[in-house]
């Protein structure tokens, strides 16, 4: 007598705590061995390509706080960044230094985020409940800068919104000295754990030449051993000037990039103590008032500021007619801004290029053949945020 | 090829005819092709040892309705090795259909389909083509500049029908779009006043 065999169709979320938000995975299962993953994304689509279009450059930063929600200043760096090549604007230095300052608080958020939840998925509950106490401290930090723990609003083209409250650089550099013992605690947790090993080594293994084929970018590729970063290879802003190090897997497991994730927040504490050490008094956005909204003193004593004032908040200022795409390392991977301006105070285009999409992609390429319980492993260290998947 | 004259010199002088024109900018090279061309380019621009473009960045679209060749199809590439990015770029009409890149990349599975959510182009031989980021069941092709910006559809849960339910969107007050533009700057109806007297005189 012979038996059918059918397989088994599994619907993995979208409401399910390890899909890491609305991920729709559509499961096809031999027995418990993963034969097709299918995600279903979109759910979270709100159409910001579509919004920015219709705003003006200035009201179009907050829609990328609201893409990878967990570490928004990066985001808003690339965009910034675009404006300024197109627009020729130069940065004042003490700005690039709190951009780049803040650029790597909002990578400590995105790794803390990743590592303690991966951890999460696996089992091990207690590095999530250490490790958000660290985002809430480094949260409050941006919110001493922006006004606002989250959606932060603080990049503009040409520098910051404002300059940083009196003490903010002095519980950062306490931080910075605090902090690393918490990654220490982290490591005693998870690094020579039996379970989190067994869980992570050798599971979801990407090569060195499926990472360049899938469009795989910042930890992703690192973690299979190509040292790729574009802080490294295409500096921007005062990267150059700064010195840290890329740590680069060698078994492209989920287990290396975990290290890879702990290694780049500990660099990650040292350019934050090297922007703090190098950042020197002075303005912290350019100049130009076309760009640039006066002072309130300003607007109170001149005509001119007060004009200049009213049209940059409701005309906003203008983008020469160009095409760029600038690119950020964000902490997920390469974050871009495909911009195209038309002479209008208005992008006529903007994609954004989000590295969480191309890591999921892969999904069914990194699955196939593995166990049902490895999708929440594999899933984790994708670093998945729907944020930015969905736009 | 280390630096981008000499990979624009390359680029015009192998591949000849397929270039419709290169230009640098912004330390990035624009490639301007035919549609035809695109799979021998890209693999060119893939496997050369003097290019290595061995990541595809994106694939995005842009919109200009009033123009016959309405969609311009973008490619962006990244070379590690040489640490380059090049954007490969052509015009379509409407209704054309263009070859698939998933042959060659297979990230450009999804991008493909994004791009075919949103802007309605069509790809030939693609394995799987859906929408993506639009709920099932979504009419119309969201990116597009004649789409409206509240779209034509809202959803909402019916206490009758004890269901969700998609409606056509009821606004309050309609999208107001204000024309900002500076009178001391020159709108455009004094300036295309002003050109025409220049031209009489």
């Amino acid at each position: 007598m012979t038996k059918k065999i059918k397989n088994l169709n599994l619907n993995f979320g979208p409401q399910h705590p390890a899909a890491h938000g609305v991920l729709r995975l559509i499961l096809e299962l031999d027995g418990e061995v993963v034969e097709k993953a299918d995600p279903h994304i979109g759910l979270l689509h709100r159409g910001t390509e579509k919004l920015i279009e219709n705003k003006t450059y200035m009201q179009a930063v907050p829609y990328f706080d609201r893409l990878d929600y967990v570490a928004p200043m990066n985001q808003e760096h690339a965009f910034a960044l675009a404006i300024e090549k197109i627009m020729n604007i130069e940065v004042p230095v003490r700005a690039q230094f709190i951009r780049v300052m803040f650029c790597e608080i909002g990578r400590i958020l995105s790794h803390i985020l990743n590592v303690t939840t991966q951890a999460l998925d696996v089992g091990a509950l207690t590095p999530s409940l250490w490790g958000f106490e660290e985002r809430e401290t480094l949260m409050t930090f941006y919110e001493r800068a922006s006004g606002s723990r989250l959606h932060a609003n603080y990049f503009r083209a040409g520098g910051v919104h404002q300059d940083l409250p009196a003490g903010l650089e002095n519980d950062i550099a306490k931080f910075c000295e605090t902090f690393p013992k918490i990654i220490n605690d982290l490591e005693n947790l998870l690094t020579d754990n039996r379970i989190f090993k067994q869980r992570n080594v050798d599971i979801g293994i990407v090569t060195k030449e499926d990472a360049l084929d899938y469009s795989f970018s910042g930890v992703m590729i690192r973690g299979s051993g190509v040292p790729w970063d574009l802080r490294k290879s295409q500096p921007y802003d005062c990267y150059n000037q700064l010195e840290f190090k890329i740590p680069v897997g060698k078994n492209g497991d989920c287990y290396d990039r975990y290290l890879c994730r702990i290694e780049e927040m500990k660099e990650s504490v040292s350019i934050i103590k090297q922007c703090l050490a190098k950042m020197e008094k002075g303005p912290v956005k350019t100049y130009d008032g076309k760009i640039t909204p006066p002072s309130k003193k300003e607007i109170k004593q001149s005509m001119e500021a007060l004009i200049h004032h009213f049209k940059l908040f409701t005309e906003g200022y203008r983008v020469p007619k160009d095409e760029i795409y600038t690119a950020v390392e964000a902490p997920k991977g390469e974050f871009g801004v495909f911009l195209i301006s038309d002479g209008s105070n208005k992008p006529y285009k903007c994609k954004i290029r989000a590295p969480g999409f191309s890591h999921l992609q892969s999904m069914d390429y990194l699955i196939k053949g593995h166990m049902l319980a490895d999708v929440p492993a594999v899933l984790g260290s994708l670093d998945i945020v729907f944020g930015e998947v969905d736009r | 090829m280390n630096n981008l004259i000499d990979l624009e010199k390359k680029i015009n002088s192998e591949l000849g005819t397929k270039i419709n024109s290169t230009k640098i900018k912004h330390n990035q090279i624009y490639v301007e092709i035919d549609k035809e061309d695109l799979i021998d380019v890209t693999l060119f621009f893939k496997t050369n040892k003097d290019t290595k473009f061995r990541q595809l960045i994106d694939i995005t679209v842009v919109d200009y309705p009033e123009e016959t060749l309405r969609f311009k199809l973008v490619y962006l590439f990244l070379s590690h090795e040489f640490n380059q990015r090049s954007i490969i770029t052509y015009s379509i009409t409407e209704n054309e259909v263009i070859p698939s890149l998933t042959s060659i990349f297979p990230s450009a599975n999804w991008m493909e389909r994004e791009v075919f959510d949103m802007y309605g182009v069509n790809f030939k031989d693609h394995p799987d083509l859906r929408r993506i980021l639009t709920d099932y069941g979504f009419e119309g092709h969201p990116l597009r500049k004649d789409f409206p910006l509240t779209g034509h559809t809202e959803v909402r849960y019916s206490e009758d029908k004890k269901k969700v339910i998609n409606e056509p969107v009821k606004l309050e007050q309609n999208y107001r779009n204000f024309d900002y533009e500076s009178p001391w700057e020159g709108t455009k109806y004094i300036k295309e006043q002003t050109d025409n007297n220049d031209k009489k005189n």
